[in-house]
């Protein structure tokens, strides 16, 4: 797998995906997979939006916290056994994990789903130095097998077709029958939980990420719904849990009642299949689990992020409700967004984390419609986020010059009344007499971005302004 | 006495489809308010506020309020402009008072159309026909930043021989996004594409909304069609105001 960086190229990026059929046909899975799903769930729960005020008001308190809650984390792991290393950005937090694979003579390394896994790029990494990384997810075990990163940040390989996933386990698996029957999904995932069962056995170390840190008792809990997390870090020797630092929630009440408004955000279902729970390693008389605990706590940028105008973003749970409702994920599916995280969670988070010069495409690719905020179940004011962003981008004069010029031309009318009023009464007639005879434009100078795709409707006739001036005065004349 | 109402005429109405404005006075002025259009006005702002030119914004937005704040109400035949001066324009001067101050005064007496007839008028049914199948398209600011959806339909619903077609998904963006949809024009046009084929199967002859950005969009995608589905705003066909040449049609 390779992480190739192209936040920039947002745009070329999203016209090819336009393009690609295939892609096209697996994002209608998206709209249809989990908008209704979502809905029916929290239908089913009229407390939905009290839930939500909850887990916000939660992370606001932690947020305005982090840091105590942090070293209350760290002592209650290191009171289990357990050890916490502090990465302040991706390769520290590699070669953490390299050295800890390397004290065990590691050869393979299972990891469960973990976006802060995709974030530092440690497939990667491990692959460099010899060490072989197994996923365990579905999704992300048929990315790894086709070199791809996931382009959604709970279904990772949303983007991919059942006929395409059965031609490549057909190609990976090819110590299996030919003539094996793998029409149905069922026999697709019966398949690779049997080829990673071997894999799970060998495995010299096992990272999984983490949805919640619970300070009070220096748990880390993962939500999924196939089991592989748990497979992941009870059976090797040693258990890595890589997660970020805005992750750690006080108290295990806390985390319960974020968990209620988790699932049904992300999937409809009522709580996931496996909520895991790991303090530690093994202790005397424990049937299993790992010698060593390890968590990687990363900042990667995040802690500039407290105090600033970003702050709220922390409070995100990935769920991803907000790229599940977003039409222009809808349109162009998340490997456009160039980076790890896509959708509106990534619109506001990749600058964080990258900076505004390279992230600075992803906020501005919004129409502002709102959905995203609207079903965000931590009340993320996303669109608002976007447009600091480009307040950002536009104060460091970043966006692009002819946007610049048109803009300062436009403000420069809009500021003065008189001069707009008089510039518009005299070129929108004019316009208005050219469209006359279809009523529309097919193509019109300098509106060739409106006209590409569709027509523009042209002006009625003279401006409000200058009919509703003439009809007063006529008012007036008439009344002396 | 009557209300004071101040018409927020919005800069695309202004320029491309007056009827609307007169449509929205006619409907207020029939629900008994007395109208003036103060001549000092141009746009919100808005497409310098998403654009992230703040300097620009809060000019704007200090013209709009030193022009409108002495009147009763202000209206808008616009969803995404009533929310820039109603959600927004606080915002702005969050770290100026005075001003601050100014812009909440603002925000309370600002509404869109439709909701400051129904909400505040109390507006319980229109008299006016119109033999149609109409389908309608929630904008996004309106709806989601203002609340509008009931609103609308309930007028409509009062309309005599008018039939409501809900479309599927009407509450889903049409890809306008303002600016969004020329500097993105291939997801725009995605978006619209979508939207067109649903505002096609819904089995309505005529599309309405309550934004003009949001129409002319749609309008245009549907014109480049081919499709036969006539588009207008909202209050044309509250007004009794739905002859003549719909968005994008030819003068007769
Ligand atoms: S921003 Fe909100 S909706 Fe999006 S992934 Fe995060 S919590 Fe979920």
């Amino acid at each position: 797998m390779t992480n190739i960086i192209t936040t920039r190229d947002f745009k070329s990026n999203a016209k090819e995906a336009l393009a690609n059929k295939t892609l096209q046909k697996a994002l209608t899975h998206v709209e249809a997979g989990f908008i209704g799903k979502r809905r029916l769930a929290m239908e089913a729960l009229p407390e939905f939006d009290q839930l939500r005020d909850n887990a916000r008001d939660i992370k606001n308190h932690t947020l305005a916290n982090l840091d105590a809650y942090l070293e209350e984390y760290e002592e209650k792991v290191v009171a289990s056994g357990g050890k916490v290393h502090w990465a302040a950005d991706g390769e520290e937090a590699c070669n953490q994990i390299l050295d800890i694979c390397r004290n065990v003579g590691a050869r393979t390394v299972t990891k469960g789903k973990s976006m802060i896994a995709e974030e530092i790029g440690i497939n990667d990494f491990l692959e460099k130095n010899d060490i072989e990384p197994v996923e365990t997810d579905l999704g992300e075990y048929i990315i790894q097998l086709r070199g791809e990163t996931p382009s959604h940040i709970i279904a990772p390989a949303v983007h991919v077709l059942k006929e395409q996933v059965e031609e490549d386990f057909r190609r990976v698996h090819d110590h299996l029958p030919v003539s094996r029957n793998l029409e149905e999904p069922e026999s697709l995932l019966d398949e690779a939980r049997k080829v990673l069962r071997a894999k799970f056995l060998n495995a010299d170390v096992g990272i999984t990420g983490a949805n919640f840190l619970i300070a009070e008792t220096g748990t880390s809990v993962i939500v999924t719904n196939e089991g592989n997390g748990d497979l992941t870090q009870i059976v090797p020797k040693v258990h890595i849990v890589l997660a970020s630092i805005e992750k750690v929630t006080p108290t295990l009440d806390d985390v319960s009642q974020i968990l209620r408004v988790l699932a049904r955000s992300a999937t409809g279902q009522e709580i996931s299949v496996y909520t895991t729970f790991s303090t530690g390693p093994k202790r005397q008389g424990d049937v299993d689990g790992p010698e060593e605990y390890h968590v990687i706590i990363l900042d990667n940028g995040r802690s500039n992020m407290i105090g600033s105008e970003f702050q709220d973003m922390l409070r995100c749970i990935r769920c991803g409700s907000c790229m599940n409702h977003c039409p222009v994920y809808h349109a162009v599916g998340g490997h456009a967004y160039g980076w790890v995280y896509p959708g509106p969670m990534g619109a506001v988070l990749t600058p964080s984390l990258m900076g505004v010069k390279d992230g600075g495409q992803l906020p501005n690719a919004s129409t502002f419609c709102g959905r995203c905020e609207a079903v965000c179940p931590m009340r993320i004011p996303l669109p608002k986020m976007m447009r600091h962003w480009r307040e950002r981008e536009f104060e460091k004069h970043l966006n692009p010059a002819s946007q610049r010029w048109g803009l300062n031309f436009w403000a420069f009318f809009a500021k003065r009344p008189r001069l707009y009023h008089l510039a518009t009464s005299l070129g929108i007639p004019l316009l208005s007499l050219f469209g006359r005879r279809k009523g529309y434009f097919k193509y019109l100078p300098l509106a060739s971005g409106w006209t590409k795709y569709r027509d523009l409707p042209a002006p009625e006739t003279r401006t409000f302004q200058q009919q509703w001036a003439q009809r007063e005065a006529l008012k007036q004349g008439g009344a002396k | 006495m009557a209300p004071k109402v101040a018409l927020f005429i919005t800069c695309l109405v202004d320029l491309f489809r007056p009827k609307i404005g007169f449509a929205a006075i006619k409907l207020l002025e029939d629900a008994g308010c007395e109208i003036s259009v103060p001549v000092a006005q141009t746009c919100c702002g808005q497409p310098a506020y998403n654009s992230g030119d703040r300097a620009d914004t809060e000019a704007i937005a200090k013209q709009v309020i030193k022009t409108f704040e002495d009147h009763d109400y202000v209206v808008a035949p616009s969803g995404s402009c009533a929310a820039m001066i109603k959600i927004h324009y606080p915002e702005l001067f969050k770290d100026d008072a005075d001003w601050q101050r100014r812009a909440v005064a603002l925000s309370k007496k600002t509404f869109e159309l439709t909701s400051f007839l129904t909400d505040v008028l109390e507006v319980e049914q229109i008299d006016t026909h119109l033999e149609q199948k109409v389908t309608y398209h929630d904008s996004c600011a309106g709806l989601r930043e203002l609340g509008i959806a009931g609103q609308p339909r309930k007028l409509l619903a009062s309309v005599d021989g008018l039939v409501m077609e809900e479309m599927k998904d009407s509450d889903v963006c049409c890809g306008f996004g303002g600016t969004f949809c020329v500097k993105y024009s291939d997801i725009s046009n995605a978006i619209v594409s979508k939207k067109a084929d649903t505002i096609n199967t819904s089995g309505a002859d005529l599309l309405l909304a309550g934004d003009l950005g949001c129409l002319m969009n749609m309008a245009g995608k549907l014109k480049r069609q081919g499709s036969k589905t006539k588009v207008r705003h909202v209050a044309e066909v509250l007004a009794g105001m739905s002859d003549g040449p719909a968005i994008a049609e030819a003068k007769k």
